[in-house]
C-alpha cells in the first residue's frame, strides 16, 4: 500500500499544509460497512457505518459500555467482525491479523496503557519502528554493517519522534517508571513510529488535568498536520472532542445514533437523551 | 551524547561479561597447568561450562521471552546423543578430536533446533502455566524416546533401531565386523571416546554469550522483550508474535543441544535418564537465582551452585540439606529491599549510574 510519506521524510515540525475541512469526498482512508459483532447473544456493535477522510480528525463518543473500544478492536482485528466489511484505503481487511492491520496502516493506543514497561522509552519507540528499519535476526547476531546502519537510523528516528512531545531527555528512562501523562504520550509516539495512515487513540486525555488536555489537543492537531494522517479518537472529555474533531460519531448500545459536526451533535435531541436520559413530560 | 550513553552502557556490560569469562578461563588454565587443581576439581570444569550454556540459553526463554520452560534438559539430551553419534561415527574419517568435537556440537545444535521447532509449534500456542506443563511433558517424552534408541555404526554407515516394545537388542543391528554400538537403548551411550575439553567449553560459552547478547541488543531481541512485556501491544505495532517466540525458543534449544553434545562427549557412559525433570529444574534454579534476563547472573549462579554440593562433601549426610538452606537464604537475601540498599551503598559507582540513567 502506498504510504503518503517516504521513510525518513516525516519530520515532526508543523507544516504549512492546508488541511481541507472535510475531505471524505476524495477516496476515504477508512470505510466501515454494516460492521457488527456478537458476543454470544449480545450484539455489542451492530450496523456500524463510518467514513473517515485522509486527514480527518474524527471522534467516537458515547456513554460507558456503548461499544466504542469494541469498534477499535474490530478495526485492529483484535476481534474478527461477525458481519460487515472494513475497507482501509480501499483494501478489504477481511482475514487480516492485528499485526498485518498495523502493517497496512492502522496504529492504536490503549484505554488502559499498554507499554513495554521493562524497556526504555527509546526502546519502546524502536519496537514501534520494528517494520520501518528491518534487518534479519542473523544480521543482528553477527552485527553486519546493515545492523549498525539500521540501528543508527532507528535511534535518530526514535529521538525525532520523541521530540514531538519533548520527551527526548527521557529516552533512557524505563517506560514503566514514567508519570502517567508521559506514558500516554509515549504510547502515541510508539503508534506513530509504525508509520500509520490512520491513528486510533483510545481515551488519550483520560486522567489528564485541563492544562495537559489543552496541550494534548494542540499536539493531536499538530500530529495530523505534520504527518498528514487521519486520527480517530474515543474520548469522554467533550471539550477535547468538540474542540478538535471535524466529524463526530455517537454510539449507544452498539448502534450509531448520530453523526455530524460538533454543532450538529450538540443540538441533536437523541444524543442529549442518550447522555442525560429522557425528559419527563409534564 | 546523553542518549548514546545508555546503549553504550549496555554494550559495556556485554564486554564485561566477555572479559570476565575470559579472565576466569585464563586463571583456571594457569591453575591447572600449575597442578593446583585435583582430579575431581578438573572433572567439574566441562560440566560447569555445559551448565553455564544451559543456563544462559534457558534465560533466553524464561528471562527474555518470559515463558517458563520446564523441558530444557530434553533439548540437551537430543544434542548429547546426536552429538555422540556424530562424533563416534566420524571417528575413522576425521582423526582430529577438536574438529570432531566441533562437528558434534554443530550436529547437536542442529538436531536440538529441529526438535525445538517441532515442539515449539504446539507449545508456543500456549501461554504461562499451560506452556510450562506442556514443555515438561515434552521433556519427558524426549527422554523416553531416546531410551528406545539403539544406534550402531559400521562400514555401511549408521544403523538405527527404534526399540518401542523393548523386544530388540543391540544384536538386531546386524553390524558388520569392526562396527561398534554407539547407543544401547536404556543403557545409553557406552564406550564413548571422551573428547570434550575445557577449551571447547570456554569457546562454546563465548559463542553462546555472543549469540544471546547480540540477539537481545538487536531489533529481534527488542521484539521478543516487547512480547514478554505486553503481547497485545506488541501485536498492535506489527510484530509477528509466533515468529519471534519461535526464534527465541529455537535459538535456546539449539544452544542447549550444543551444550548437550559437549556434555555427552565428556563421559564414556551416559544414559538418557541423566536428562530428566530434575536437570531441567536445576538449570531453572540457576536462571532464577541469577536473575531473570540477567546473563551475567546466570553464569555466576551456575558456577556457585554447581560447585557448592561438591564443596559440601565434607558434611556427608547433611550435604543436600545445607545446599537447600543456602539456596533459600540466597533467594531471600538477594530479593530483600534492605539487601539491595546495602549493595547500592557498597557500590557508590553503580548508585551514581542509576541516578544518571
Amino acid at each position: 500500500m502506498a504510504k503518503k510519506f517516504e521513510k525518513g521524510k516525516m519530520v515532526p515540525v508543523p507544516s504549512t499544509a492546508i488541511i481541507p475541512e472535510r475531505d471524505i469526498d476524495k477516496t476515504p482512508i477508512l470505510e466501515c460497512r454494516h460492521l457488527g459483532i456478537d458476543f454470544g447473544g449480545l450484539r455489542a456493535v451492530d450496523d456500524f457505518n463510518l467514513i473517515i477522510g485522509r486527514t480527518e480528525i474524527a471522534g467516537l463518543i458515547g456513554p460507558n459500555g456503548a461499544g466504542k473500544t469494541t469498534v477499535f478492536n474490530l478495526l485492529t482485528k483484535v476481534y474478527q467482525p461477525t458481519r460487515g466489511t472494513i475497507l482501509l484505503d480501499g483494501f478489504d481487511t477481511a482475514g487480516k491479523s492485528t499485526e498485518q492491520i498495523n502493517q497496512m496502516g492502522i496504529a492504536r493506543t490503549f484505554q488502559n496503557i499498554r507499554l513495554f514497561n521493562n524497556l526504555t522509552v527509546e526502546e519502546n519507540v524502536k519496537v514501534g519502528l520494528h517494520n520501518q528499519e528491518p534487518y534479519s535476526a542473523l544480521t543482528g547476531v553477527l552485527r553486519l554493517p546493515k545492523y549498525w546502519r539500521q540501528e543508527k537510523a532507528s535511534h535518530e528516528r526514535a529521538l525525532e519522534l520523541l521530540s514531538i512531545f519533548n520527551m527526548q531527555d527521557l529516552a533512557n528512562t524505563p517506560a514503566g517508571s514514567l508519570p502517567y501523562g508521559a506514558q500516554r504520550r509515549l504510547e502515541i509516539v510508539r503508534a506513530l513510529a509504525t508509520n500509520p495512515s490512520l491513528l486510533l487513540l483510545d481515551e488519550p486525555a483520560a486522567g489528564m488535568n485541563p492544562s495537559e488536555t489543552a496541550e494534548l489537543m494542540e499536539n493531536i492537531v499538530k500530529i495530523r498536520d505534520t504527518f498528514q494522517i487521519a486520527i480517530m479518537l474515543i474520548e469522554h472529555d467533550m471539550r477535547l472532542v468538540m474542540g478538535i474533531c471535524e466529524g463526530i460519531c455517537v454510539l449507544n448500545f452498539g448502534r450509531v445514533i448520530a453523526k455530524g459536526t460538533a454543532e450538529e451533535i450538540q443540538a441533536n435531541p437523541t444524543v442529549i437523551e442518550a447522555y442525560l436520559g429522557k425528559k419527563k413530560e409534564g | 551524547m546523553k542518549n548514546l550513553s545508555s546503549s553504550s552502557k549496555k554494550a559495556r556490560a556485554d564486554y564485561f561479561t566477555y572479559a570476565g569469562v575470559t579472565i576466569a578461563f585464563i586463571v583456571i588454565t594457569l591453575l591447572r597447568n600449575a597442578g593446583s587443581l585435583n582430579r575431581s576439581q578438573q572433572g567439574l570444569l566441562v560440566p560447569i561450562c555445559c551448565y553455564i550454556v544451559m543456563a544462559v540459553s534457558l534465560n533466553l526463554t524464561v528471562g527474555i521471552l518470559g515463558e517458563l520452560s520446564l523441558g530444557h534438559a530434553g533439548f540437551m539430551s537430543v544434542g548429547a546423543f546426536s552429538g555422540i553419534t556424530a562424533a563416534m561415527s566420524l571417528a575413522n574419517i576425521i582423526p582430529s578430536t577438536a574438529l570432531r568435537l566441533a562437528i558434534a556440537m554443530v550436529v547437536g545444535a542442529v538436531c536440538a533446533a529441529i526438535v525445538g521447532f517441532l515442539v515449539g509449534i504446539p507449545v508456543l500456542r500456549l501461554r504461562g502455566d499451560y506452556l510450562a506443563i506442556v514443555t515438561l511433558a515434552f521433556g519427558e517424552i524426549l527422554k523416553e524416546l531416546i531410551t528406545c534408541l539403539i544406534v550402531g555404526y559400521d562400514s555401511n554407515g549408521l544403523h538405527v533401531i527404534f526399540n518401542v516394545n523393548g523386544s530388540k537388542t543391540a544384536s538386531d543391528l546386524n553390524l558388520l565386523e569392526g562396527g561398534r554400538i554407539i547407543i544401547k537403548g536404556a543403557q545409553g551411550a557406552t564406550g564413548t571416546q571422551t573428547i570434550a575439553s575445557f577449551t571447547a567449553g570456554f569457546i562454546l560459552i563465548m559463542i553462546t554469550l555472543l549469540i544471546v547478547q547480540n540477539l537481545v541488543r538487536s531489533r529481534t531481541g527488542r521484539a521478543i522483550m516487547a512480547i514478554r512485556d505486553n503481547r497485545i501491544a506488541a501485536e498492535s505495532v506489527g510484530i509477528n508474535i509466533t515468529k519471534y517466540k519461535m526464534i527465541a525458543f529455537v535459538t535456546s534449544a539449539a544452544l542447549a543441544g550444543a551444550a548437550g553434545a559437549l556434555f555427552g562427549l565428556n563421559y564414556s557412559n551416559l544414559t538418557a535418564a541423566k536428562f530428566d525433570f530434575n536437570t531441567s529444574i536445576l538449570v531453572l534454579v540457576f536462571v532464577v537465582l541469577g536473575g531473570l534476563g540477567n546473563i551475567w547472573g546466570s553464569i555466576i549462579a551456575t558456577v556457585v551452585l554447581y560447585i557448592l554440593p561438591e564443596a559440601l562433601r565434607g558434611f556427608a549426610t547433611y550435604r543436600m540439606l545445607i545446599y537447600a538452606i543456602v539456596l533459600i537464604l540466597v533467594m531471600l537475601t538477594t530479593n530483600s529491599p534492605q539487601m539491595k540498599l546495602l549493595l547500592q551503598k557498597l557500590l557508590p559507582k553503580r548508585k551514581e549510574e542509576e541516578i544518571n540513567g
